[in-house]
């Protein structure tokens, strides 16, 4: 496989790279890790004629922990957030997701803003950073806005990225100390083939299926039922996640994938770990 | 564009086009043909090669993208007629077969010993699950890692 031929681009900072993205327009593309990029170029998918390399962006590769938040700059790769000790201590949960993601290899060289950017259904932070309800902040030639994640995603390979749009970073705000926090998933191939996140907390407790659908997808009644029941009855979670899954599916209509689900939701609550303190 | 970077511990300029990938750069241009072409595709680890240290796949690296970085191939490890002490415990374990994913798996190895020099067999088996072999059914290969992790 070979790839048509590009020019690259290394702006260092922010600002230089928007203007090369506007000033290319539909002929440029954001190359960070190119775990994804160069293998659509290399299978002829897309052939940018310039290549906007964003490693050089020290903006990009901020990282930091705060008691309340995790602050991660779109262009900080999987294998930093795996190998965070103050992460693995807060959030152990991202830590373990990360550390199934793809291989080592990709892991060493992909960002976590391009796997948000990219929309890949089958994303794992995606699910877990959807539960944990995200922030992504955005920069273009427009200036700069917040959204949330939820709304960020808006389907296979589709986000509200608009032209000459960078992702800064992502904000992760952390559910109290001792709300637990859990992820689970089952990977047939490469990527997730069905995973659930939750989160368990006294007043909040959010249930979110991955992978099966074009984005993550939200099971307000199996979060419900957790809620009052303080975490208990999962029982009751599975099915409502049955349920949910059967209901959006119709179309493709499988029992299998519902029940997957299901389990995945049952794992997820078993596999939740307590969030502590820094 | 002009590319700088170490190779296996000397300085090197490479002229090549912008969309040049590091495996053709290796293998074509400075005829290291070590690292090889299996998949194509980031899942098989046959071109795996160190960049400052971590694991890449070479396969889908931009060669621009190890401008001022330290690459090693499997051709930088050994010393002379001294095999690198992870080359070693793969002759000694007769850790591979056919051998085409021998130099990958041997630099994934050589990535755990660097990042993980005190790494227990999950550890091990994790850096292993990131390359496939078809093969040897990898118990040779976790021997052999672990004499490594020893040795080194
Ligand atoms: C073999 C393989 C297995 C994988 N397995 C998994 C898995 O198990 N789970 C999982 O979740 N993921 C998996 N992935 C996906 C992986 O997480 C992504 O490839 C990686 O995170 C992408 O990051 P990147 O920096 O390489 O993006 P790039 O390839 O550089 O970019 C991808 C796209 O996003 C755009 N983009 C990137 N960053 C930004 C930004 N900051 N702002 C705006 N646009 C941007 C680019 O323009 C491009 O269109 C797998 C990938 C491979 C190749
Ligand atoms: S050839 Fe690069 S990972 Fe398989
Ligand atoms: S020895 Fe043949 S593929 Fe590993």
């Amino acid at each position: 496989m070979s790839m048509s031929p590009f020019e690259l681009h290394r702006p260092d900072d922010l600002l230089s790279a928007v203007r090369l993205l506007e000033k290319y327009g539909d002929d440029a593309v954001l190359h960070m890790g190119g775990t994804e990029l160069l293998l659509l170029m290399k299978l002829g998918f897309a052939q940018p004629g310039h290549l906007i390399d964003g490693k050089r962006i020290a903006d990009l590769k901020r990282l930091e922990v705060a008691d309340d938040r995790l602050t991660i700059g779109a262009g900080v790769t999987h294998r930093r957030i795996e190998r965070h000790r103050d992460i693995a201590h807060m959030m152990p949960a991202l830590v373990s997701l990360e550390k199934a993601v793809a291989n080592i290899r990709v892991r060493n060289a992909g960002t976590l803003g391009g796997n948000l950017c990219f929309a890949e259904p089958h994303s794992d932070p995606a699910t877990l950073l959807a539960a944990l309800d995200a922030t992504v902040d955005l920069v273009g030639p427009q200036g700069g806005r917040t959204l949330p994640l939820r709304e960020f995603l808006i389907g296979a390979f589709a986000t509200a990225l608009a032209p000459a749009e960078i992702m800064t970073r992502i904000t992760v705000p952390l559910p109290r100390v001792g709300a637990r926090v859990g992820y689970h998933r089952l990977a047939l191939k490469e990527r997730p083939t069905v995973a659930a996140a939750v989160v368990l907390d006294d007043r909040r407790c959010e249930v979110w299926i991955g992978a099966l659908t074009a984005k993550p997808l939200p099971v307000p009644e199996a979060a419900a039922v957790l809620a009052s029941s303080a975490g208990r009855d999962v029982t009751a979670a599975a099915e409502a996640t049955r349920a949910a899954v059967l209901a959006v599916d119709a179309g493709e209509g499988d029992d299998y994938r519902a029940q997957l689900a299901s389990v995945m939701v049952r794992r997820a609550v078993a596999d939740a770990q307590p969030r502590l303190a820094l | 564009m002009e590319t700088e970077f170490t190779l296996n511990g000397h300085a090197e300029v490479v002229d090549a086009p912008d969309h040049e990938l590091l495996i053709d750069t290796l293998r074509a241009r400075m005829r290291l043909t070590g690292t090889k072409r299996s998949c194509d595709v980031e899942i098989c680890g046959a071109c795996t090669v160190l960049r400052d240290g971590q694991a890449i796949s070479a396969c889908t690296t931009l060669t621009a993208d190890v401008d001022g970085a330290d690459v090693v191939t499997v051709e930088g490890l050994a010393d002379g007629d001294e095999l690198h002490p992870v080359q070693q415990a793969f002759v000694d374990h007769s850790a591979a077969q056919c051998g085409f994913c021998t130099p990958g798996m041997v630099m994934s190895v050589v990535a755990l010993c660097l990042e993980y020099p005190d790494a227990d067999e999950e550890r091990i088996k994790e850096y292993l699950s990131s390359t496939l072999c078809r093969c040897t059914g990898y118990v040779k290969i976790i021997e052999a890692a672990q004499q490594a992790l020893e040795q080194m």
